[in-house]
């Protein structure tokens, strides 16, 4: 089972959520703080990383997508 | 953050096959997602109080106050999301009481549903003046119903200039309503960030172009605007009544649960054995700040959900929930950021920037421990960096040393 990430970019409110739970896969600009996803089909290993961070995006502008 | 989803398939004990969350919000349906994620497939039944799907609310004061976002914006997750979860789910009906000896709740309709865990997550109302006039801003209903009446040229009073007044006399200048803000603290928002902060938030509505009236409150609300306490009348079209909230546990406290500002929960969350209390309703004991608190934060609620989830999961290695809470807020071209727990603070000191360019970071001391900070405009770095050292309950000396003082330092009680 492999999965995405969606990022619905102008809902992030640049908390910072995402880079605190999932560093490897998350950061955010240094000028407004809103989120970059640096992979957005990471590895097996890190989903439970992942859906921690789409459940306490404070926007829900995070979604995990499984195919 | 630690800790992480029990992941890996069914680790329930057989005896919990029906867990019941009262409030279908961000954090009702924060548990009901992780208690999924988690493994669990007994009946989840999710019990909400509006007719709508779960949907999110601060942007309700934000993006569709100003009319930049239409409601298809506002639910939490697409209707083929909450689907997957196969939930149990009762819109539109309120639970009036709980009878832990049967283990059933009780809705508005008479219907009992059994429960072998409960989750209180029904959050908190709008306070109303005592005559119940002008408008609140809770519910979907209420954002809606106040943004059809700003347009160009209408007088808006705002009764409260908590965070919440402060942003929509925001949006609502934005707009180009005419705003007058009452407040009966000497300083708006003092108490939440302290007096300088509360000061220069003040000084930036002034600058917009708001009437404020502090050191006032409103004794009469009436066509044509308000009478304030000090016998000042001002005319307004439109009322928006921001005094703060009330929880809504009386439906608990008719079940003997101990309510008292809210539910009353152990560091665990748990309010009596298998009760739950998630988000805006819950108080609970965090033991990173040694204190009792409810949170009325939008990632609060999340964290809370995933934490009880985890619980009631797996209540032999659960572990106590102590957060460092998170708010923001955006006023005008201010986006304020704060974590940590900053009521009640002996001393605020700005560690970085300045304060009058309106770009900074503030520290929060309550006895010798940092325990908040506040930014704008700031860098997102600098601001975690600082949110680690609240996390790791640094000293007030330790937090400090490798900063470099600048700017003010003062006491704010």
């Amino acid at each position: 089972m492999t999965y995405r990430i969606e990022f619905d970019e102008p809902k992030c409110v640049a908390a910072g959520q995402c880079v605190m739970v999932a560093p490897d896969v998350f950061d955010q600009r240094d000028e407004d703080g809103v989120a970059i996803v640096l992979d957005e089909t990471p590895s097996e290993d890190l989903l439970d990383e992942v859906e921690e961070a789409a459940a306490v995006c404070p926007a829900a502008a995070l979604r995990v997508v499984r195919s | 953050m630690s800790g992480r989803c029990a992941a890996g398939g069914p680790l329930v004990t057989s005896s919990l096959r029906q867990v019941v969350i009262v409030g279908a919000s961000a954090g009702g349906l924060a548990t009901g997602e992780a208690l999924r994620r988690g493994g669990f497939d007994g009946t989840i039944t999710l019990v909400g109080d509006e007719p709508h799907l779960p949907y999110d609310r601060p942007p309700l004061s934000k993006e569709l106050l100003a009319g930049e976002w239409d409601l298809d914006r506002l639910p939490l997750r697409p209707s083929a999301d909450i689907e997957a979860l196969s939930l149990d789910l009762r819109l539109g009906a309120t639970a009036t009481g709980v009878d832990l000896g049967r283990r059933v709740v009780v809705l508005d309709s008479g219907e009992e549903i059994g429960f072998d865990a409960l989750v209180a997550a029904t959050g908190v109302r709008a306070r109303r003046l005592p005559g119940g006039q002008g408008h609140v801003l809770r519910t979907l209903e209420d954002a809606v119903a106040l943004r059809d009446r700003l347009r160009p040229g209408t007088r808006l009073a705002v009764v409260g200039a908590g965070f919440l007044g402060a942003e929509v006399a925001a949006v609502a200048r934005r707009l180009g309503c005419e705003v007058t803000m009452i407040e009966p603290a000497p300083v708006p928002l003092a108490h939440a960030v302290g007096t300088e902060i509360g000061a220069m938030l003040t000084r930036a509505h002034i600058d917009h172009g708001v009437d404020l009236r502090t050191g006032t409150g409103v004794s009469a609300v009436h066509d044509g605007g308000l009478t304030l306490a000090d016998g000042t009348e001002v005319e307004a079209d439109e009322v928006l009544v921001a005094i703060g909230s009330v929880p809504n546990a009386g439906w608990l406290a008719a079940g003997g649960l101990p309510v008292d500002d809210g539910l009353v929960c152990d560091r665990y969350c748990e309010a009596a054995p298998g009760v739950y209390g998630v988000g805006d309703v819950a108080r609970w004991h965090n033991d990173l700040f040694g204190t009792s608190m409810r949170i009325e934060h939008r990632t609060h609620a999340a964290e809370q959900g995933l934490a009880v989830a985890r619980a009631i999961l797996d209540p032999d290695r659960r572990r106590p929930f102590a957060p460092v809470p998170y708010f923001w807020s955006d006023q005008y071209d201010m986006r304020i950021q704060a974590y940590g727990y900053l009521r009640g603070h002996d001393e605020v000191r700005i560690v970085d920037g300045n304060l009058d360019e309106r770009r900074f970071v503030a520290a929060y001391r309550t006895g010798d421990r940092l325990v908040g900070v506040l930014g704008i405009g700031t860098t997102p770095r600098t601001l975690r960096e600082w949110r680690k050292k609240v996390a790791d309950a640094a000293t007030w000396e330790q937090a400090l040393t490798d900063v470099v003082e600048e700017g003010v330092s003062s006491g704010t009680r």
